[in-house]
């Protein structure tokens, strides 16, 4: 535009900046990346991409170390000496590697009490909420009846209440069916340490949505072939739902892993316990000078994560998976 | 189209009559009403006005209307679990909040009161003329702080690593995992683990020269770095998970949009990325803030009681609110009670205003 005004005067030729081309007062058209060329922008373009890749790998490689470390601690803590692992001068890896400290804990710490109580209730936990779970499910998935809508409701709205509100009452609840007392037995304690979690709303909505997705096609088939619901449910929707009560049932033995309160509470002695109490109430401690012998706890914890890590490495899919939808630890 | 088309003769019969083959048979095809079928066993249900030109049907929903009390049965067992352990619970225990004295072996107490409440708040003294100051020095700030800061650092963080993680082409796999095993850990025993980490004479004061008294009577305010280190560090492995999953449900036309208008890499974060993860996450804010304030285990595994002397120590300086509820169970069930009704008064307020303070914002 203003070129072309200009033109005719020859005597007072201007250039128009490429770079900045102004339009009015207001408006400047900047370009930043006139005159150069195709070429050059490309490998800039580059450049920046490698730079930019560069700085992500170092952030993220820096923050996986950050969420390794505490891993290798325990693992090089573990097998290091008493005095080494007090030393003013820390040692990345043992000088010595001990071993006996895991041969000590053993002798120490009841690992294989725990262990079993844990895998006990763990099963009959798991057992017990499957079949409610699978149950109820189908109830809200396949099956037609008054007031569905409204028990769902309310089931949904439970998920809402904190656990912590139902402790207090669940251990009056069970100290009141003599499972909780002076006179508990391993049978007592079982029981009060399995009923309670017979019943998880949320796995219950998880299957209904799993149900819910098998196609109405094969009901009518079965009910063509004469099957009742009971067979249908056990011979088809329970196999097509397998992954996600393969999910469930990881979870559910991980939450047994790690629960801590409600085995502490209910529990009158330290043998009928669960693998986290045992391992949070067992003293690695010398009396006299008052100080933890962080080897032998540090392996006695070891014992603990390694069990997590291998079902962890066995059903890593399923893990993933049965987390990211469900969003909860046990 | 089988089972539906089959129900959509009734519109057909009222149109002009044309010559197609469908119309021809129209006649011949049973008569289909809203409701449910004797012959077929089957419920019908029409979706749709009838006056439209064909209103579809949503095919046949379900059998068994008659068996109503099949429902019942399948969903019999998991009922009185609920009723016992969570309906009942839940009333009793708010009902506890208001009782004194209440005696958890034998169920006696004196009297309805709303005492409980104000005596946790250190406004009114017990009737032995004890004053409980734990909760309201203790319990509620140290949880109050632990909300505000693992929260957003934790989704922050857990951000930043899932777009980080979702850009880079080696090793993702292995990353993916190795940021997902703080979640498959014992949080008592890596609780136990960052105690020995943060000791005295540990390996952290050792990287940075300092002789900082993190855990074993620490100051309270230094002993909750490690807590909240401990809190974080267990709570992003969840979120990256979801977050992660969020993005590559991302339709990539977004991104290639804003490539062809050179977008700058920060505006894309905050004009492309987050919005359309607000989903995700306004799920784990809310998760997450919950989660928090029901802290617990984090502090049984890294003090090994409720302050930082261990399980002896009479000054209850890392105390939580969850701590306080489980502490005062045994010894004294009707203030137990009272925290937890406020932790859930407290869950429950949040939740919502988080979601009322959301609705815009979230781009669905």
């Amino acid at each position: 535009m203003e070129n072309q005004n200009t033109a005719p005067v020859m005597a007072k030729q201007t250039y128009i900046d490429f770079k900045n081309v102004k339009v009015n007062d207001d408006i400047v058209l900047s370009l930043e990346e006139a005159g150069k060329t195709v070429d050059a922008i490309k490998r800039a373009e580059k450049v920046s991409h490698i730079i930019m890749t560069i700085f992500t790998y170092i952030f993220i490689l820096a923050l996986a170390l950050v969420v390794v470390f505490p891993f290798y601690w325990m693992i090089i803590t573990s097998l290091k000496q008493n005095d080494e692992i007090r030393a003013a001068q820390q040692t990345f890896f043992p000088t010595i590697v001990m071993w006996s400290n895991y041969t000590h804990v053993f002798q120490v710490f009841d690992f294989v009490t725990y262990m079993k109580n844990t895998v006990v209730v763990a099963i009959f936990s798991t057992i017990g909420t499957l079949l409610t779970t699978i149950l109820a499910a189908f109830a809200f998935a396949r099956l037609r009846f008054k007031g569905k809508e409204s028990v769902f409701a309310i089931f949904l709205m439970t998920m809402m209440i904190p656990g912590e509100m139902m402790v207090i009452t669940n251990y009056i609840t069970v100290a009141s069916f003599g499972w909780v007392g002076e006179n508990q037995t391993l049978m007592d304690a079982y029981l009060a340490m399995i009923v309670p979690f017979w019943i998880s709303v949320f796995y219950i909505y998880l299957l209904r949505q799993n149900f819910k997705q098998i196609p109405n096609e094969l009901y009518l088939a079965a009910k063509v072939d004469g099957k009742s619901d009971w067979s249908y449910l056990w011979k088809v929707m329970v196999p097509l739902a397998s992954p996600t009560l393969i999910s469930i049932t990881i979870l559910k033995f991980m939450g047994t892993w790690n629960s801590y309160v409600w085995p502490n509470l209910v529990t009158s002695k330290s043998e009928y316990r669960l693998i986290s109490n045992g391992l949070r109430g067992s003293a690695f401690v010398d009396i006299d000078m008052g100080i933890t012998f962080y080897g032998y706890q540090t392996a006695a914890t070891m014992l603990v994560t390694v069990p997590l890590f291998l079902l962890f490495i066995f059903f890593r899919k399923y893990i993933m998976k049965g987390v990211g939808r469900a969003g909860i630890k046990g | 189209m089988g089972i539906s088309s089959l129900f959509k003769k009734k519109s057909l019969t009222e149109q002009p009559p044309t010559l197609g083959v469908n119309e021809l048979f129209a006649e011949e095809r049973p008569q289909y009403e809203e409701g449910y079928d004797k012959e077929k066993d089957v419920i019908i249900r029409m979706v749709g006005k009838k006056s439209d030109k064909a209103y579809q049907t949503r095919g046949i929903e379900d059998v068994g209307a008659k068996n109503n009390w099949k429902g019942w049965l399948y969903l019999a067992p998991v009922i009185i679990l609920v009723a016992v352990f969570l309906i009942y619970p839940l009333v009793n225990t708010i009902f506890i909040a208001f009782t004194s004295n209440y005696k958890y072996a034998s169920g006696e107490f004196d009297g309805l009161t709303l005492t409980n409440f104000t005596y946790i708040l250190g406004l009114t003294a017990s009737s032995t003329g004890a004053v409980e100051k734990d909760f309201v020095n203790y319990a509620l700030p140290n949880t109050f702080l632990v909300v505000i800061i693992t929260v957003p650092v934790s989704t922050m963080l857990s951000l930043l690593i899932a777009v980080a993680l979702n850009s880079i082409k080696w090793f993702q796999k292995i990353l993916q995992t190795i940021f997902f095993l703080p979640y498959v850990t014992n949080t008592i025993a890596v609780g136990m683990v960052f105690s020995v980490i943060f000791d005295k004479s540990g390996v952290i004061n050792f990287l940075f020269g300092t002789e900082t008294t993190w855990i074993y009577g620490a100051d309270r305010w230094t002993a909750m770095v490690p807590l909240m280190l401990y809190i974080v560090w267990g709570s992003i492995p969840f979120k990256i998970l979801v977050l992660l999953s969020g993005l590559q449900g991302i339709d990539k036309q977004y991104y290639q949009a804003a490539q062809i208008d050179a977008a700058p890499k920060s505006k894309v974060l905050f004009k492309i990325t987050v919005p359309l993860l607000s989903p995700q996450i306004l799920y784990l804010l809310i998760t997450s803030f919950i989660g928090a304030w029901k802290e617990y285990t984090a502090v049984v595994g890294l003090f090994n009681g409720p302050g930082t002397l261990g399980k002896s120590s009479t000054d209850k300086n890392m105390l939580t609110v969850v701590y306080y509820v489980y502490d005062n169970l045994q010894t004294n069930t009707s203030s137990a009670a009272a925290a937890a009704v406020l932790l859930f008064v407290i869950i429950l307020v949040f939740t919502a205003l988080q979601f009322w303070a959301s609705k815009k914002r979230v781009h669905y």
